[in-house]
């Protein structure tokens, strides 16, 4: 028994990851932990993505089940899980029943390596990039499937085009990728890494955000990745596999119920792997802003406040509407809930506020925000940009984004580099 | 061996073989697709992507309008030409009363004249509206189809206060119109063109610059004049293609040749070109509708016609230039109350025999966008 929580309790002063430290049980916990805040996070992003984009576009989104519709998202999960499982009789069946499973896996499967802190990470590899990068291409061997498996007109041409769009998108993503790895090694003992946290740290080192570093390489890196993430998940103005008023619903249109939510947990958590990658590589990951100049315990305390503060907002926003919620006493029960909602948010600012876990959070909140940003994004698109057509989507992917990855490779390459070229001339010159 | 282009989709010599086996693939569009705008059924035949050919199959929809027709007298035909092109009713009206009108040789009264262009006009920009939205959610551009919606609600509160319906308004009578102008009309319809047009100028923020948009539509579904005119197309496809041809200017019927207007042409004949020619032509809808609104002469709204309606023996064809093209009415009379044929020129249904021509050699997502260019309303094409 002693042995035990000893195990458990010695991951608590190492400052390592639970995976890294070989602590199984912290790490089990990790897992179910990133397991449940990413599906959270996927049920929020549900409803987010409605109302922001109805707003866009002039409407409310939804209104009817519970408070400003905020109880929707569970609504259309118990409507998907009580669905008839259909099969299609023409189907191929195993195959069929197999690749959502894979899709999510590799969706889910990334989240082990994403840095949500120093030592919040399910693991550390020394991989790490290559991992997710890795992991995440293989869904499209279940969207494949998936497509094949219908045995139908629709699905095949959406998962062919979507095979076509994930593999030469994927090139320029690894392009940029390795910029962002190679401006890791600019430091005084020039080892660089493809581990995530240490991404991060050498971030902290140099002093910069690797988007601003070497101006505009840094810039350019990031874009030609926001611009191949956004095809890589297929979504608006990339959304061609399954571009509705073509193909009805692509690659999963023969999907439904239960099987075709795992298809959209998929795009929505790959969503946020893809976001949590930028983030890493780009936009300094956990770290808050300026953690270099602004310095010291003043300013420790104003960035600590944020998280705090980010749920009072929340709970504030809620209070409001609780106000302007309808006087009539069918909406009591809606009333009491959105105030009682407004509650539970004020009290995790409460708790956001007390010392030790503000100290606590600050890192995972930081990441999230970034991420979060990432995601209107995401929203933005779709409420913005018409789709592109298919030829003019590869276009975009091999005859600008993979030239402007080689010769940003190249130039990154010489920037880092440009000490040592510099001697080698002058050794020449001598 | 035969070209590829002349075969039909109906040809492909092995039809019992899935598409593992075939290098072509034959996919039923619709009658149920999300962007084949009602039940229009289109069988493609592909290479790839690559349209080879394709084939419309219509009549999913159809209800014997034409039938019914001959069966009622021809005041109660009246409402039934609004069941045909539904989001532009007013003008299917205006077409068949004045078709009617032509027949027992009477005219509407100038104040009617004036009431009914101010509400086809308005109808113009409505159904524009409605193809605006539709297309551009074709084409991945999911916003703007709320933007006209919410626009084209006050044309249709001004339809609903006028004659108390919004789609199907039966707004006009033969002789003139029922109703009188409520009180507020002329200040309603000022009060929209002042609201609507920089909503004209949003749509065209979202779009007209948009590099994706300008991919999209540029060079899209090419069709030359000659082979317009040549299949009978046309309406704003027509004039995008560079043929200045529009029926209230070439053949003034209403009172059209007392407003001062532009006819919009394009060069290209693209889907680009009837985009904007249609943008130009909400703008130029909105001139006539200022015009008229400000003109309208007091008097009597209905004309003397007989409670029976015996026109002459004879027949008369009458041709109006509707939002979608040329909406034409050949009526044959027998002498009795009711017509012996009433044959009908959907503009819809002539436009729509092009989609095979622009769409040839392009790509899926093309027809799409094709589909959606030529605006056509599947009431109207099967009737």
């Amino acid at each position: 028994m002693h042995a035990i929580v000893e195990y458990i309790s010695s991951y608590l002063q190492s400052n390592q990851t639970p995976g890294a430290a070989g602590n199984f049980v912290w790490a089990t916990i990790y897992i179910l932990l990133v397991f449940v805040g990413l599906s959270i996070a996927v049920i929020c992003m549900n409803w987010l993505e409605r109302k922001i984009l109805a707003h866009m576009q002039v409407r409310l989104g939804p209104m009817r089940v519970g408070p400003h519709g905020l109880l929707q998202p569970i609504a259309d999960a118990l409507k998907l899980l009580l669905k008839e499982d259909i099969i299609p009789a023409e189907a191929d069946a195993t195959v069929f029943w197999i690749a959502p499973f894979i899709v999510v896996l590799a969706a889910f499967t990334v989240f082990v390596v994403v840095p949500f802190g120093p030592t919040h990470a399910i693991t550390d590899m020394n991989i790490g990039i290559l991992f997710m990068l890795g992991v995440s291409s293989l869904a499209v061997l279940g969207i494949v499937t998936a497509g094949w498996a219908s045995n139908s007109h629709y699905p095949l041409i959406g998962a062919l085009r979507s095979s076509a769009q994930m593999v030469s998108y994927e090139v320029a993503m690894g392009l940029a990728v390795v910029s962002a790895i190679m401006m890791t090694s600019a430091n005084a003992e020039g080892t660089g890494t493809l581990s995530m946290i240490g991404i991060v740290q050498a971030q902290l080192e140099q002093h910069e955000w690797f988007l601003f570093k070497y101006f505009p390489l840094g810039i350019v890196a990031f874009g030609i990745f926001a611009i191949a993430m956004v095809a890589e998940t297929n979504r608006a103005p990339f959304d061609l596999p399954e571009a509705e008023s073509e193909l009805t619903a692509g690659f999963h249109t023969e999907y439904s119920g239960f099987r075709w939510s795992l298809f959209f947990l998929a795009e929505y958590s790959a969503m946020i792997a893809v976001s949590s990658i930028a983030v890493t590589l780009w936009l300094g990951g956990w770290l808050r802003p300026f953690p270099n100049a602004l310095t010291g315990p003043t300013w420790d305390l104003v960035f600590s406040l944020f998280p705090g503060l980010t749920f009072l907002f929340l709970a504030a926003l809620c209070f409001y509407s609780t106000v302007r919620m309808p006087k009539h006493p069918l909406f009591r029960i809606q009333t009491m809930g959105l105030a009682g909602f407004g509650v539970v948010l004020a009290l995790i600012a409460a708790i956001l506020f007390w010392g030790p876990a503000r100290v606590r959070v600050q890192d995972i909140y930081w990441f999230s925000a970034k991420v979060a940003g990432f995601m209107y994004l995401y929203i933005w698109y779709r409420g913005t940009f018409p789709r592109y057509r298919f030829d003019q989507l590869m276009k975009v992917g091999w005859k600008v984004l993979l030239p402007t990855g080689l010769a940003l490779l190249i130039l990154t390459a010489i920037v880092g580099m440009r000490t040592e070229i510099l001697s080698m001339f002058q050794e020449g010159l001598r | 061996m035969t070209d590829p282009r002349t075969l039909s989709p109906f040809d492909l010599d092995t039809p019992e073989k899935t598409y593992l086996d075939a290098n072509e693939l034959v996919i039923n569009m619709g009658p149920q697709h999300p962007a084949t705008h009602g039940v229009l059924r289109v069988i493609l035949r592909l290479d790839g992507e690559k349209v080879l050919g394709l084939e419309c199959v219509i009549g999913y929809l159809h209800r014997g309008v034409e039938k019914i027709a001959e069966n009622r007298t021809y005041t109660m035909f009246n409402p039934y030409v609004d069941r045909m092109d539904y989001v532009a009713a007013v003008s299917n009206g205006l077409g068949y009363c004045e078709a009617v009108e032509k027949l027992l040789s009477v005219e509407a009264p100038p104040r009617a004249q004036y009431i009914r262009v101010i509400l086809t006009e308005l109808n113009r920009i409505a159904s524009h509206q409605l193809w605006l939205g539709t297309h551009a959610l074709d084409i991945g551009a999911i916003t703007p189809l709320f933007y006209t919606f919410r626009d084209r609600e006050e044309i249709l509160k001004i339809f609903e206060k006028y004659c108390g319906a919004r789609l199907t308004t039966h707004a006009f009578r033969i002789g003139g119109l029922q109703y009188e102008a409520y009180d507020g009309f002329e200040e309603d319809v000022r009060k929209f063109c002042k609201f609507v047009k920089p909503k004209i100028d949003e749509y065209e923020e979202l779009l007209t610059t948009n590099r994706i948009w300008l991919e999209r539509t540029k060079g899209v579904g090419v069709i030359s004049g000659k082979d317009c005119i040549a299949l009978g197309v046309t309406g704003p496809v027509l004039r995008a293609s560079g043929v200045k041809w529009d029926i209230r200017k070439a053949l003034p019927y209403a009172n059209y040749k007392n407003f001062d207007f532009e006819i919009p042409t394009g060069q290209n004949g693209d889907t680009y070109d009837r985009y904007i020619v249609r943008m130009i032509e909400m703008r130029q809808s909105l001139r006539i509708i200022e015009q008229a609104v400000e003109g309208i002469p007091e008097g009597p709204i209905m004309a003397k016609v007989p409670k029976v309606m015996k026109p002459p023996v004879g027949e008369v064809y009458h041709s109006i230039e509707a939002p979608k093209g040329e909406l034409g009415y050949f009526i044959v009379s027998d002498g009795s109350t009711q017509p012996y044929r009433v044959r009908v020129r959907p503009p819809s249904f002539v436009n729509l025999q092009a989609l095979d021509l622009m769409c040839r050699d392009q790509l899926v997502a093309d027809v799409i966008a094709v589909i959606g260019t030529l605006d056509i309303v599947l009431g109207e094409v099967d009737r």
